[in-house]
């Protein structure tokens, strides 16, 4: 959809930036709101899932009939009951690979069979009976390993795309990517000083706390209903129909209350393999995954190895970059490398740009979507150069950053040109927040950086019902996965000029409207937002409509104002103003229910920028670090709901202290991960943490008519590197793994030692 | 296997129930009595999602069996308002926005006030220690602590 001006122009806002009460707010502190695990149905079976213990394998047989006979199984599935539907269709053909192994195990945790029977007990017990005759075969789990010549080939399709000529070896590199303009190596010539790097990050996992949970119930006529946590059951329904066969109409999907997703819930995992047992048994199949099967089967993110080369003249003018980013998605195509290098240059004015990504695969679970996927790692390998850069030429970071940030009018070095952007903003706010004033204490370091993500819009349908008492019933098809729903309420609030309280949202199922593309791209109060301010203004063309039918004057004659319909002039009549209730009570003579829609695919997210400041104190002796101070500045356009726009800037925050510091996937030898637990993957907890201090710019994205931008991802795109140069400044040492965990952090200590 | 049968009190009310003897009190709650407010996040102790009271004393509800609530006293989320009326906890929640997902916040509710019953006025400090074994994936923790100390401070006067 083309920016439309008349859209724009509102800024004196009567509820939107206000903080009300969430609608779902009581469900959730008492304890009644229903989740993914929550449900039940009559006649429920426990479906549970046997995985491959090897990193790569053959799987040569699977013998059921054992398990088969185990008094209480309804019903086993393998890869025998799952055909190949998808008609050519490589990436959901990937899809229907991961979530049953077909010829090879490609991970450990790779589904192999599923069992349906009447108790937990029993399902697992079955599982037990099932062989599977495996032939194990070499495994490779590391990007660079993966890359190289004679290492273990996970598919005999893969020839490496993007290359001239086209490889005639298979080769674990999917595709080799290149973005940029200018010319790197004459900017590289016109450099006083260069700084050239290399960096690797450890994949993380997005944990959130409730594990993939769904209900399946598919009846002998081949209708399905299927309960889900999910970041987007219009998706699920569409993925599991085609893998499973089915027509779309006939399978219903509802998203439960999510307890988290941060991108990991954005595709299928047990939802088809849970229709496929239901159909089989003709009865409702429940599956939960259990935490190690969380950390083992689902989707977490990219490891990856990033080469960094960015020259400087003496006065501080970056004259090129360039870098190489390698990103291991797992064991199927689509790692976040195209997204990392398009951002990794995202916050600067630079007249010669190039990033290179290969994406590759290797014996991991196939990562899903984490928060800006891609971009946190290439921040992480650019800002960490940026801040080296700044100290050899002798300028503060911060006022390297603003001599080189991006702007209004900026080519980025991922193409288009920059509109109105909030960059050099985030700066100059952060060089007057009291953060920098703050004294260090003896170890502790400061570090900063900025981070860019691009938002998306997508497809998005909306429906407004206005109730014969006034009220209004909005449905939505995105979940809400941290407050949106109190978001979409604000905004129809606002434009129809009535109280928050009386409107009340709703995530409808798949049934009740059109498709929505899932919750995820930091797209929902952006895309969702504005469908409902449009679905608002139909709405309002409607009442305005009857409210001129009722005075028999002409609707062009009426006008909507507070909630009120008014003639819109003198010349009009003399009536008095007619309410969004008065209106709504007389619907029925007046040509029945009242309703506005919106179905469109949202154009026009505005990117978004923020800058991190971070202190950080390490102790010489153990390694360990503390994040002693943190502030986040992001640009939000307009915070819609603030207190949710802080928690996102702070969620973001602490995940990527996470990322920095604890998180990692450890991999043993023979392939299979270390670490499947919250005990030895190690979230942050509340006493690791300092309080995160936000500051919310609003500079309003000229492509939503209140001026929202998306602020979900944006928040974990810095952190890594702010983290990263507040700990070497702290160790005074450069620290360029992460983890930097306390063995990584002593062994850099002890080469500075070595080294002095 | 034989099922036992236990009778303990939750939430104030008498309840009985059969399990089988390897079956958690999380699974019990859960699966035979429809209280799901307490989640599974982990069943290995290390996610608090799961948290209720025994006897008065916080306890991760999967590290527990069924058959060992017998003659105890239980509390759950679902029995931390009274009536319509919240607990200044839930309501501070609410206000302060402490929770995104929910799916973490009954177990730190139930976390919380725990520790405001053994210290009703807590720094900062003792409220990051006291919910270290709740995890929230979302909120970073922040405005979960803001909650907890304006919840005490209430409390307090009250
Ligand atoms: S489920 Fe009990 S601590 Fe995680
Ligand atoms: S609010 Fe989502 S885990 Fe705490």
């Amino acid at each position: 959809m083309p920016l439309d001006s008349t859209l724009q122009g509102k800024r004196d806002f009567k509820v939107v930036g206000t903080r009300p009460l969430r609608p779902d707010g009581i469900d959730k502190v008492t304890g009644r709101a229903k989740f993914g695990a929550d449900a039940t149905a009559p006649g429920m079976l426990v479906g549970r899932i046997l995985r491959s213990p090897h990193a790569h394998a053959r799987i040569k047989k699977i013998d059921t009939s054992k398990a088969e006979k185990l008094p209480g199984v309804k019903a086993i599935v393998t890869r025998e009951d799952l055909p190949d539907h998808t008609d050519g269709d490589a990436l959901l053909y990937d899809v229907l690979y991961n979530i049953m192994a077909r010829e090879k195990a490609l991970y450990e945790g790779h589904a192999v069979a599923a069992v349906a029977a009447v108790d937990t007990r029993t399902a697992r017990e079955a599982l037990k009976l099932i062989k599977v005759d495996y032939e194990v075969l070499p495994h490779v789990t590391d990007v660079d390993e993966a890359m190289k010549p004679g290492a273990p080939i996970l598919h005999s399709t893969i020839f490496t795309d993007g290359l001239e000529p086209k490889p005639k070896k298979p080769s674990n590199v999917v595709r080799r990517y290149e973005f940029g303009h200018g010319d790197v190596e004459a900017g590289f010539k016109k450099a006083d000083i260069i700084v050239e790097r290399t960096f690797k990050t450890e994949a993380t996992h997005q944990g959130y706390i409730e594990p993939h949970a769904c209900l399946a119930n598919v009846g002998p006529d081949g209708q399905g209903e299927l309960w889900v946590c999910t970041q987007g059951h219009f998706m699920v329904r569409d993925t599991c129909a085609r893998l499973l066969g089915m027509d779309i109409s006939k399978l219903r999907v509802t998203a439960s209350e999510i307890g988290g997703g941060f991108g990991g819930k954005t595709t299928v995992f047990i939802e088809p393999v849970a229709l496929a047992l239901s159909r089989k048994a003709n009865r409702p199949v429940k599956v939960v995954m259990s935490r190690e099967e969380v950390f083992k089967a689902s989707g977490p993110t990219a490891s990856t190895s990033i080469d960094v080369k960015i020259g400087v003249t003496k006065d501080g003018r970056i004259t090129a970059a360039d870098a190489t980013l390698r990103y291991q998605g797992g064991a199927f195509a689509g790692s976040p490398v195209e997204f990392g290098a398009m951002s990794a240059f995202a916050c600067y004015d630079l007249e010669n740009a190039r990033t290179i990504g290969y994406d590759v695969v290797t014996n991991r679970p196939k990562q899903a979507a984490y928060r800006a996927p891609g971009a946190p790692m290439a921040a992480f390998a650019v800002e960490s150069v940026i801040e080296e850069l700044a100290r050899k030429v002798g300028m503060e970071p911060i006022d390297f950053r603003m001599k080189n940030a991006a702007r209004e009018g900026t080519r980025s070095s991922y193409g288009p040109t920059y509109g109105p952007i909030g960059l050099l903003a985030t700066l100059e706010k952060a060089k007057q927040h009291p953060h920098f004033k703050a004294p260090l204490s003896p170890n502790q370091g400061r570090g900063m950086a900025c981070g860019f993500w691009f938002n998306f819009g997508g497809q998005t349908c909306v429906s407004l019902n206005v109730n014969s008492d006034g009220t209004v019933a909005l449905s939505v098809g995105t979940p809400d996965i941290g407050g949106s729903r109190a978001s979409m309420c604000l905004m129809a609030a606002e434009e129809l000029g009535i109280p928050y309280d009386k409107v009340r949202a709703i995530v409808a199922d798949t049934s009740a409207l059109g498709y929505n593309d899932v919750t995820d791209g930091s797209r929902t109060t952006f895309a969702t937002g504005m469908a409902t301010i449009l679905a608002a203004r139909d709405a309002i063309k409607k009442l305005t409509a009857r409210a001129a039918q009722i005075w028999g004057i002409s609707a062009e004659a009426v006008t909507w104002e507070k909630g009120y319909a008014k003639p819109a002039g003198s010349n009009a009549g003399n009536f008095p103003p007619m309410s969004i209730a008065e209106i709504a009570a007389q619907a029925g003579a007046t040509g029945g229910p009242i309703a506005g829609h919106h179905e469109y695919s949202a154009d026009g997210a505005g990117v978004s920028f923020a800058t991190h400041i971070c202190d950080a104190e390490v102790d010489p002796e153990t390694g360990a670090t503390k994040i002693v101070r943190y502030t986040v500045l992001q640009d939000a356009g307009k915070a819609v709901h603030p207190s949710y726009v802080e928690g996102q800037f702070q969620g973001g925050a602490v995940q990527g202290i996470g990322w920095a510091l604890n998180e990692e996937y450890i991999y043993g030898k023979d392939g299979r991960l270390q670490n499947a637990g919250f005990l030895d993957y190690r979230i942050p907890v509340c006493s690791d943490l300092p309080m995160i201090d936000t500051v919310i710019l609003e500079i309003p994205n000229p492509g939503h008519p209140y001026g929202v931008r998306g602020v979900g991802e944006t928040s974990i795109v810095p952190p890594l590197a702010a983290i990263a140069n507040a700990v070497s400044a702290a160790a005074g040492v450069r620290l360029t793994s992460l983890p930097m965990s306390p063995p990584r952090i002593l062994a850099a200590l002890d080469r500075k030692a070595a080294a002095e | 296997m034989s099922a036992i049968h236990v009778t303990t009190k939750i939430n104030g009310d008498v309840v009985d129930y059969v399990c089988e003897a390897d079956e958690t009190l999380l699974d019990v709650l859960r699966n035979r009595l429809g209280l799901t407010g307490a989640k599974e996040g982990c069943s290995t102790g290390d996610c608090g999602a799961c948290s209720v009271t025994i006897d008065g004393r916080l306890t991760c509800s999967c590290l527990v069996l069924g058959a060992e609530a017998d003659g105890r006293e239980i509390g759950t989320i679902e029995g931390m308002a009274k009536g319509d009326e919240l607990h200044p906890l839930q309501r501070k929640f609410l206000e302060h926005a402490a929770l995104q997902c929910g799916i973490c916040t009954p177990g730190i509710l139930v976390a919380a006030k725990s520790l405001l019953e053994h210290n009703p006025k807590p720094t900062e400090t003792e409220v990051r220690f006291g919910l270290a074994g709740n995890l929230c994936r979302c909120t970073g923790y922040d405005k979960i602590v803001r909650a907890v100390m304006d919840a005490a401070q209430e409390m307090r006067r009250a």
